[in-house]
């Protein structure tokens, strides 16, 4: 048996106004899910951003735009500058204030997962361990990252030739087929979306293509797309960049700098989408507003009952502010809902293209304040209506009604 | 029970109601007589506690109740008092038996539902507790907001016009069911109406007549 409360009653109050009621919920649930989609996208790429770039310090490539290096060398998402000589590795490792570089050489792809030619090191820089099988060792064996794995429903023991370039629909290297020895578990970073092998094996690749022989590459002659380089102390920070740099063919490119940048231009764009979310909330607050208004004249009688059943002002202030936080409340969980859907959505659009690792049900902590914020969007629309029950004249309502 | 003491009240600075002296027994019923304008409604708010006199007083059980605060006053008026406006106002979102268990919530004493459910049986109404009040005939939400007044089981239960547009008939009926009621809850039933057939609906029943404009009223 239900009892009589605020809440019962403000919810009966709300169902038998229920199209004036479902607008408002539905206006607020859209200001909400476009905020929750823009909060939750933006916290996501960027907690994506700095899982994949975390540790590493520097990216050295061919010449060009830092920020095309860091896309295609740190998050695979660009086509990269151009090649450098191999034997930069060797250079950069045995500077003293490097700690570790890592080789990556990129080109080909399968079924739009790009094969990294790399070192063992590579997988272990983002946690990766063998879920089925073993990590690459021999020539032209590979580990698939989770996802790539998953996708092109390739386990140990398959073989696959990759495609030239790193979209799908390229020339296929038939002449020399990858063998699958290992599939990942999933780490939450780039390699889930990888195929990883070692630059051998690419070179492989390259050296024995029947369509251009003749051009084999000779040792001294190969060429990485980039070096993944930790610093062993802080002051390579300094000079490090600033001496690649003076060389003729590299570029040194640092992942914190050209993400933070990419997350300024970026940050733009979700602030106008931020400013019109929040215009869309105001929108709704106005509305709720103006509803609760309406109905408070309707109401004004019910309200006076209330006082002459001994209701004393504070009883009619709660009831109508709490009618107020539950239309907010009910709108911001049915758009925060929407909103991760959305997001949802996205990532599973976006997949076919472009993984950005979106995730529907990811919460971040960014997304705390949403609640808040509708509440008193509404406890702000329904404050007017609110004094205006708790000042309610019994004697003279009740005389005109 | 109930005394009235020089009572005036003024609106706007104009005296809208004054009564001298009256004085109502535990059980005993009574019946504010006069024409539109004569200041029936303001007396049963002032009887109610809604409005304060400007003058006089107006004492139920020894308590002056024109003195009490804004807050003493509610609750006061959520325990002893059951007032039948001259609009029903049953609230249109709520369930007939809600509706009945509402001055619990009013007045922060829960209603006791066994209660409701038995006002609502004798008075005819068992079968539409769950109705809402525009599924009723006009007289069933007027035996609605008479279990809604006796409920918590008032001292005074105030009724404004309970007969207006009846035919005599109905008159007499609702007006039966007011004094039985009343009656079962050890109230005193007061109503306010231009309706002379009152009378004699309430035989027995202490009848104040309030003139239409200023001036003294006579107690017959």
């Amino acid at each position: 048996m239900r009892r009589l409360n605020a809440v019962t009653l403000a919810l009966a109050a709300l169902r038998h106004q229920k199209l004036s009621s479902a607008l408002n919920l539905l206006l607020m649930a859209f200001g909400v899910a476009l905020m929750t989609f823009i909060v939750a996208v933006s916290a996501q790429l960027e907690q994506g951003a700095l899982r994949d770039a975390d540790g590493i310090d520097m990216v050295v490539g061919a010449k060009g735009s830092p920020l095309q290096l860091i896309l295609s060398s740190v998050y695979h998402i660009d086509i990269p500058t151009g090649n450098i000589p191999a034997t930069a590795q060797a250079e950069l490792a045995a500077n003293r204030l490097v700690a570790q570089v890592i080789p990556l050489a990129l080109g080909d792809s399968y079924q739009g997962y790009r094969i990294v030619g790399t070192n063992p090191d590579y997988v272990r820089h983002y946690g990766g361990q063998a879920a089925t099988g073993v990590l690459f060792g021999g020539p032209m064996q590979v580990v698939l990252g989770a996802e790539a794995a998953r996708v092109t429903g390739k386990k140990p023991g398959d073989s696959f030739a990759g495609s030239h370039g790193l979209v799908a629909g390229g020339e296929q290297h038939v002449h020399a087929p990858y063998q699958v020895v290992g599939v990942l578990r999933p780490t939450g970073t780039v390699l889930d979306r990888l195929i990883v092998t070692s630059v051998a094996s690419v070179w492989q690749v390259h050296d024995t293509d029947p369509d251009h022989v003749g051009t084999a590459a000779s040792a001294s002659e190969h060429e990485v797309t980039a070096l993944l380089v930790r610093y062993a102390s802080p002051l390579a920070a300094v000079s490090l960049p600033r001496w690649i740099n003076s060389q003729t063919r590299l570029q040194a490119a640092q992942p914190a700098f050209e993400a933070a940048k990419l997350f300024q231009l970026l940050g733009v764009g979700a602030d106008v989408l931020r400013a019109i979310a929040g215009g869309v909330l105001a929108v709704a607050g106005l509305s709720m507003l103006v509803a609760l208004y309406h109905a408070l004249q309707e109401r004004q009688a019910d309200l006076a009952i209330l006082r002459t059943l001994g209701a004393p002002p504070r009883t009619l202030l709660v009831l109508l502010l709490t009618q107020g936080l539950l239309l907010s409340l009910g709108g911001a969980l049915l758009g925060w809902l929407l909103g991760h859907a959305g997001v949802g959505l996205l990532g599973h659009l976006m997949q076919a293209q472009q993984n950005l690792g979106l995730s529907a049900w990811r919460i971040t902590p960014s997304e705390a304040w949403l609640l808040p914020v509708a509440a008193a969007v509404g406890l702000l629309a329904a404050l007017l209506p609110a004094v205006r029950a708790y000042r309610i004249d019994i004697a003279a309502t009740l005389a005109h009604h | 029970m109930l005394s009235i003491t020089d009572l005036t009240y003024r609106r706007g600075g104009q005296s809208v109601l004054s009564v001298p002296a009256f004085a109502l027994a535990r059980g005993e019923h009574a019946l504010l007589l006069g024409p539109s304008g004569a200041g029936k409604s303001t007396l049963l708010h002032l009887l109610a506690a809604i409005l304060s006199p400007q003058a006089g007083r107006i004492s139920v059980d020894g308590l002056d109740i024109g003195a009490l605060t804004p807050r003493e006053a509610d609750r006061w008026r959520g325990r002893h008092v059951g007032y039948l406006p001259q609009q029903l106002s049953l609230l249109a979102s709520l369930s007939v038996r809600d509706n009945v268990l509402l001055p619990g919530y009013a007045s922060g004493q829960p209603a006791d539902p066994a209660r409701a459910d038995a006002l609502l049986n004798e008075l005819g109404l068992a079968g539409k507790a769950q109705a809402m009040p525009h599924q009723l005939s006009g007289g069933q939400r007027q035996r609605v907001a008479i279990a809604r007044a006796v409920i918590n089981r008032p001292r005074l239960l105030l009724a404004d016009e309970p007969t207006a547009s009846l035919d005599d008939a109905a008159c007499q009926g609702v007006t039966a069911l007011l004094l039985r009621h009343a009656q079962q809850s050890g109230a005193s039933l007061i109503i306010a109406s231009h309706d002379a057939r009152l009378i004699a609906a309430m035989p027995g029943a202490l009848v104040l007549r309030l003139p239409a404009r200023e001036g003294l009223p006579c107690a017959a």
